[in-house]
């Protein structure tokens, strides 16, 4: 299973992955930055200095970990689903279903792929962000950690949502209908404890509300959720995404007739 | 050694439709081998379930030895595959198509750049290697799917229609190039629809039809179970009365064309008698088809579009 050969096939799928999302940087690179930098001036700059402090915090401090973090989401699951569905749609991936890789060696390349391109989104939006504040790091093992481990299971979403997708459409659907709003609604732009105590509860049913403040609590040493619950949590849906994926994969399901 | 192995190979589709019957299917090491059928037969079908994009109902896959069921990744590293449609990345260069298929089958990465190398450069695409390959000609993305196939050096190469829509010219080049690999030890398997090319190229050829192997023998074998064959003769206008040729199938199909079944136990040289007897005179003539296509339109029932037997003008 482990042996040379495999390794080979996966660097390769990974490799190719790489620069597919870097040849098209324009599109994968550029906008999200432009994005952040447009949160950082309205809702920080110019919003932020009327609403004050957050957590003992000024309110664009507070926002940045999770303006980062919700870049790193967005760009690792579309990168592994428009890819994978993209292989789907020009059929291309006969040239991996045909060839000797096993189907934990292709997730593990395309989900590299997703962590890969979400990660060098969150660096450049951390670079912009210097720009709006002076960034305090209370524990780099954490965020360092956060951030692979979301970056991850959201590569594993976008290759769920690309195994199953059948047109270009079922693709957005997600990330429309999903993951915005539970972005929006985890915390990025408040605390839940400024939030009635039975929206409280609501929000503590949403997953990404626990990555986003395990990933402040690495910058500001502040968070709404246990850091240990929160790294816990993101390590199950991994198990759990990944089980399924190569369920899917073993099967078949949208890839083999 | 046999190559590939089949045994009561069965496909049922998920909306009913039986492909494969159980059929049989063994095919030598070093053979050429010529999968003939119509349209809807279950070639493509049969080509899809031994190189794992279809899943099988029923049977038995072996490939050198190796049983997909039991040993599948083997079974693959064995294999390169032609498809019949383009399934490459439009937007990649064509040597990275190449380079990252060898990857996928473990080739490192400086050996399989020198394969796509030396593929590329064989199938005449080297000067075309930085360009995207939705970029390439038709016959050219043929061949870098054939390259494609061949950056593993693969044992086993499948060609599913690998000359469709290829101009004839370039189908003759890829003919020596694939008869070259054939004589360089691997086996090849051929499905096609150009009857001609499967004459020339294999050595072997089944048909299937229906999700039934009805053939299954040697070339030559084949052909010496055609017992006739139809020439088309050229001739100098002939006038209104059309006359009639004795002993033989024949049409006129118009007045400077006549078709004539000729069977094998008929002498072509009493035919030309009759010609002159009745002052018909040949400017030329030639095979209406190839015999392979003869042999299959029989076997296959598939009559022969636009024109019926019979010794009558049509």
């Amino acid at each position: 299973m482990f042996n040379r050969y495999n390794w080979i096939a996966a660097g390769s799928i990974y490799r190719k992955e790489v620069v597919r999302f870097m040849r098209i940087w324009v599109q994968t690179l550029v906008p999200p930055a432009i994005t952040m930098s447009l949160y950082f001036v309205v809702f920080g700059s110019l919003i932020g200095k009327r609403i004050g402090d957050m957590g003992g915090f000024n309110y664009m401090d507070y926002i940045v970990p999770g303006l980062i973090m919700m870049s790193v989401i967005t760009n690792s699951y579309a990168n592994v689903a428009s890819s994978f569905f993209s292989s789907k749609f020009q059929r291309h991936v006969e040239e991996l279903l045909v060839a000797p890789v096993p189907n934990g060696f292709i997730l593990m390349a395309y989900v590299a792929g997703g962590v890969t391109r979400g990660i060098l989104v969150g660096l450049l939006v951390t670079v912009v962000s210097l720009f709006f504040t002076d960034m305090e790091i209370h524990h780099l093992g954490i965020i360092v950690l956060v951030v692979v481990l979301t970056a991850i299971l959201f590569s594993l979403g976008g290759m769920i949502n690309a195994i199953f997708a059948k047109k270009f459409d079922d693709i957005s659907i997600i990330p429309t209908f999903v993951l915005t709003p539970l972005t929006y609604l985890g915390g990025v732009f408040y605390s839940i404890n400024l939030i009635p105590e039975f929206w409280q509860k609501v929000s503590l049913a949403n997953p990404i509300l626990y990555m986003i403040n395990a990933f402040r609590y690495g910058f500001l040493g502040i968070s709404d959720i246990d850091v240990v619950t929160a790294l816990g949590l993101i390590g199950g849906f991994i198990v759990l995404l990944t089980g399924f994926n190569l369920y899917l994969l073993n099967k078949g399901i949208g890839l083999r007739s | 050694m046999l190559a590939l192995d089949i045994k009561g190979l069965k496909k049922t589709y998920k909306n009913g439709f039986e492909a494969l019957n159980g059929i049989d299917l063994q095919v030598k090491q070093g053979d050429f081998f010529g999968l003939l059928g119509p349209n809807g037969a279950g070639k493509s079908t049969t080509i899809g379930i031994i190189t794992s994009l279809v899943t099988k109902t029923g049977g038995t896959v072996s490939v050198f030895e190796h049983d997909i069921d039991k040993s599948l990744s083997e079974a693959k590293r064995c294999i390169g595959l032609v498809p019949q449609e383009f399934n490459f990345n439009l937007f990649e260069k064509a040597i990275d198509i190449v380079v990252s298929q060898a990857g996928y089958y473990g080739v490192p990465r400086k050996k399989a750049q020198e394969r796509a190398e030396y593929y590329l450069q064989k199938l005449g695409l080297w000067d075309k290697r930085n360009e995207r390959s939705r970029f390439l000609s038709g016959g050219m993305k043929r061949r870098l799917m054939i390259a494609r196939a061949l950056a593993h050096d693969p044992k086993l190469l499948i060609l599913d229609e690998p000359t469709a829509g290829v101009d004839i010219e370039l189908r003759r080049s890829l003919w020596g190039v694939l008869e070259e690999i054939n004589q360089q030890g691997t086996t090849i398997i051929l499905t096609t629809h150009y009857l001609e090319e499967a004459e020339s190229l294999c050595r072997n050829i089944a048909i299937i039809d229906n999700g039934d192997i009805i053939q299954n023998t040697s070339t030559k074998a084949l052909l010496a179970e055609l017992d006739s064959e139809t020439f088309v003769f050229d001739i100098d206008p002939v006038a209104v009365y059309y006359p009639k040729l004795d002993g033989v199938q024949h049409r006129y199909v118009n007045d400077h064309t006549l078709e004539v079944d000729v069977r094998r136990e008929d002498d072509l040289n009493q035919l030309f008698v009759q010609f002159s007897a009745n002052d018909i005179h040949v400017k030329s003539m030639r095979n209406k088809a190839n015999r392979l296509e003869e042999l299959f339109v029989r076997l296959v029932g598939q009559p022969v579009p636009g024109v019926k037997v019979g010794g009558e003008h049509v």
